[in-house]
């Protein structure tokens, strides 16, 4: 039971950590271009890597499952133009109906 | 920019956008109550978990690490891993937040995944007032999922099954492909960060990847030829 507790709280502080230390150190501080620059790119990075991993990532292992033609139907959505609620919804309606009869 | 109403208004605006995610969020959070509550937890520490933690990914990993036999340590270690994507994303936003150290702390605890997502203008800019207002259904949903989880640990909320975990990457996937239109050197990092997630995903801890993956953006540092 400690052990539990150990680590909700430990897990808790780090947490908070984490998303406090980017916004006290760069925050309110005029930086040189090169950073914005930089700073600029971190989303399309993050969000990159954010669809690669929660969509072929699977507890450390690459995998070609149902959510990949979900996002794959998603991202055709969104070429054709498709509203982003209406991808999103696609996306997951498409899992669901793989995931219910394959 | 200067009366309260507006920036109420952009608030609301901001948790409006967050009500499909703050759906799935609310199917996760009963995932993460029974979980939990099937592993002995009781019904008081996981909802002070989801409480004071508020973060799907890490409260699942420490889900997993002691579910597994592992120590409290493994534990905090797999969750700052999985959680260090925040410190980027901080980073990102940190030139829209407000007020002093500790104020710009406390805001900073509103970035999770879906609301710095939304909050995102593209070509580096937040919008500060919706990531708040999104974070707040989000919170909420969040622990209110934990509660009936745990409360009715039979009932198994199944995310997977109506397909409401693709929701997150199909959304990321949407504001990618309008920063994709920025041109081609975001198209160049996008295709940097996709590569090097890909490698690394059999390689190492989850939550490492899309770390790595931020290493893409130094081709900020090259300048642009216009």
């Amino acid at each position: 039971m400690t052990t539990l507790w150990v680590a909700i709280l430990g897990v808790a502080l780090a947490s908070a950590a984490i998303k406090a230390l980017g916004p006290v150190l760069v925050g309110g501080k005029e930086l040189p271009p090169s950073a914005d620059a930089v700073i600029a790119l971190l989303a399309p990075a993050l969000l990159t890597a954010l669809v690669v991993s929660e969509t072929f990532g699977d507890d450390g292992h690459l995998v070609l499952d149902a959510r990949a033609v979900g996002v794959g139907v998603a991202a055709l959505a969104l070429a054709l133009r498709a509203p982003v609620l209406l991808a999103v919804a696609l996306a997951a309606l498409t899992t669901a109906l793989l995931r219910a009869f394959i | 920019m200067s009366v309260g109403k507006k920036y109420g208004g952009v608030y609301l605006a901001g948790a409006r956008a967050a009500l499909p995610f703050a759906l799935a969020t609310f199917v996760l959070g009963i995932s993460f109550g029974v979980l939990a509550r099937s592993l002995g937890w009781g019904i008081v520490a996981p909802i002070v978990f989801s409480v004071i933690a508020f973060s799907g990914s890490a409260q699942f990993a420490v889900v997993a690490v002691l579910g597994a036999g592992g120590g409290a340590l493994a534990a905090i270690v797999a969750a700052i891993l999985l959680n260090s994507r925040f410190l980027p994303m901080g980073v990102a936003v940190a030139p829209f937040l407000k007020g002093g150290p500790l104020r710009r702390a406390l805001e900073g605890q509103a970035v999770v995944d879906a609301s710095w997502a939304l909050a995102s203008r593209g070509g580096g800019r937040f919008d500060r007032e919706f990531m708040i207002g999104a974070t707040l259904p989000q919170v909420a949903a969040w622990i209110s999922g934990t509660v009936i989880g745990v409360l009715s640990s039979d009932v198994v909320g199944n995310v997977e099954r109506l397909g409401l975990d693709v929701i997150f990457p199909a959304f990321f996937m949407a504001l990618l492909v309008d920063e994709l239109r920025d041109g081609w050197r975001t198209i160049a990092v996008a295709l940097i960060a996709a590569v090097l997630s890909l490698v690394l995903v059999p390689w190492v801890p989850p939550g490492v990847p899309v770390i790595a993956a931020c290493a893409a953006a130094l081709l900020g540092l090259k300048r642009r030829s216009s």
